[in-house]
């Protein structure tokens, strides 16, 4: 089977490799979905008569607390890729582990919140708000979904490839790390958007 | 950023980091309960977003250190999100304004 190219040389005319032009060809098109969905909320917002406050209906110290976890959780991240630079596998999984963990958490955290909505007859239908924020949340959370699946292969079977190809391997990380980074920052605006205006 | 000596000496920036943005977190909250006039208020949180994702963005997501053709392609995206705004903004204006929600 032949190889793809420039998974760890830099190519010339690019100067990096495909893994990372690749990844960053992704986040630009999420730039876009996400921007759209943003758009959306502020044309809904503008023409609704009226708007409650995002935190006379939602809990702002539970999604502060989130926000601090997945802050905490793109550091761990970090940590798992320089850790891979120090030839430390230990380290790496330790910091993925607490990735995993972390985002577990986010998770479990939201689904409470939803829950804690359900409890209080506030679906997505109940109101043009809280349709917006199950629609921006749900997304944001199916990406964090997303990152725990790639970050726990990486974590268990696909860290095989730390003995083979340690260095395509630190790149998968990196790249992996790229993409968790992005749903913090996405997270980072919406926590404002929908939990504090 | 890509050697080892390299990576292990970012370690405390990504810790400042970190901690710069849980502050940003907590001054984000504190803010929202001050009554500001609406507009101000949007504009605080909207800052302070901006500032935290772009650190998100230079540190951890290593742009500071990147390579040309990744400025160029976010330009690019910038643009095209720009254009996409504008559609729906110029749409809205072509029928008479934001269409009201009930």
């Amino acid at each position: 089977m032949e190889m793809i190219p420039y998974t760890v040389e830099a190519r010339e005319d690019t100067g990096m490799n495909n893994a990372k032009l690749g990844i960053w060809l992704f986040l630009a098109s999420e730039v876009m979905l996400f921007g759209g969905l943003f758009s959306a909320y502020v044309f809904l917002r503008l023409g609704a008569p009226a708007w409650p406050e995002g935190g006379s209906i939602l809990s702002v110290p539970i999604a502060t607390f989130n926000t601090l976890i997945l802050i905490g959780s793109s550091v761990t991240m970090v940590f798992s890729w320089t850790a891979l630079k120090e030839n430390d596998f230990g380290k790496y999984r330790l910091y993925l582990g607490v990735t995993i963990l972390l985002a577990l958490l986010f998770l479990a955290v939201k689904s409470f919140e939803y829950s804690e909505k359900f409890s209080h007859h506030l679906y997505p239908s109940s109101s043009t708000f809280m349709a917006i924020y199950f629609t921006l949340t749900g997304l944001h959370a199916l990406h964090i979904l997303g990152g725990i699946i790639v970050n726990g292969y990486f974590w268990g079977p696909g860290s095989k490839m730390w003995t083979s190809d340690p260095e395509r391997f630190t790149n998968r990380i990196e790249i992996a790390g790229l993409y968790w980074h992005f749903v913090d920052l996405v997270w980072i605006f919406l926590f404002p958007v929908l939990y504090l205006l | 950023m890509n050697t080892a000596s390299g990576a292990s000496g970012h370690a405390r920036t990504y810790l400042l980091v970190f901690g710069t943005l849980a502050m940003l977190t907590i001054v984000t909250v504190a803010a929202g309960y001050v009554s500001f006039p609406a507009g101000l208020g949007i504009a605080i949180a909207l800052v302070i977003a901006t500032v935290k994702g772009s650190l998100v963005a230079a540190y951890f997501m290593h742009l500071l250190h990147e390579q040309k053709a990744i400025y160029w392609l976010l330009l690019f995206t910038l643009l095209l999100l720009l254009i996409m705004f504008g559609l729906f903004i110029g749409s809205a204006l072509d029928q008479g304004g934001i269409p009201s929600v009930s």
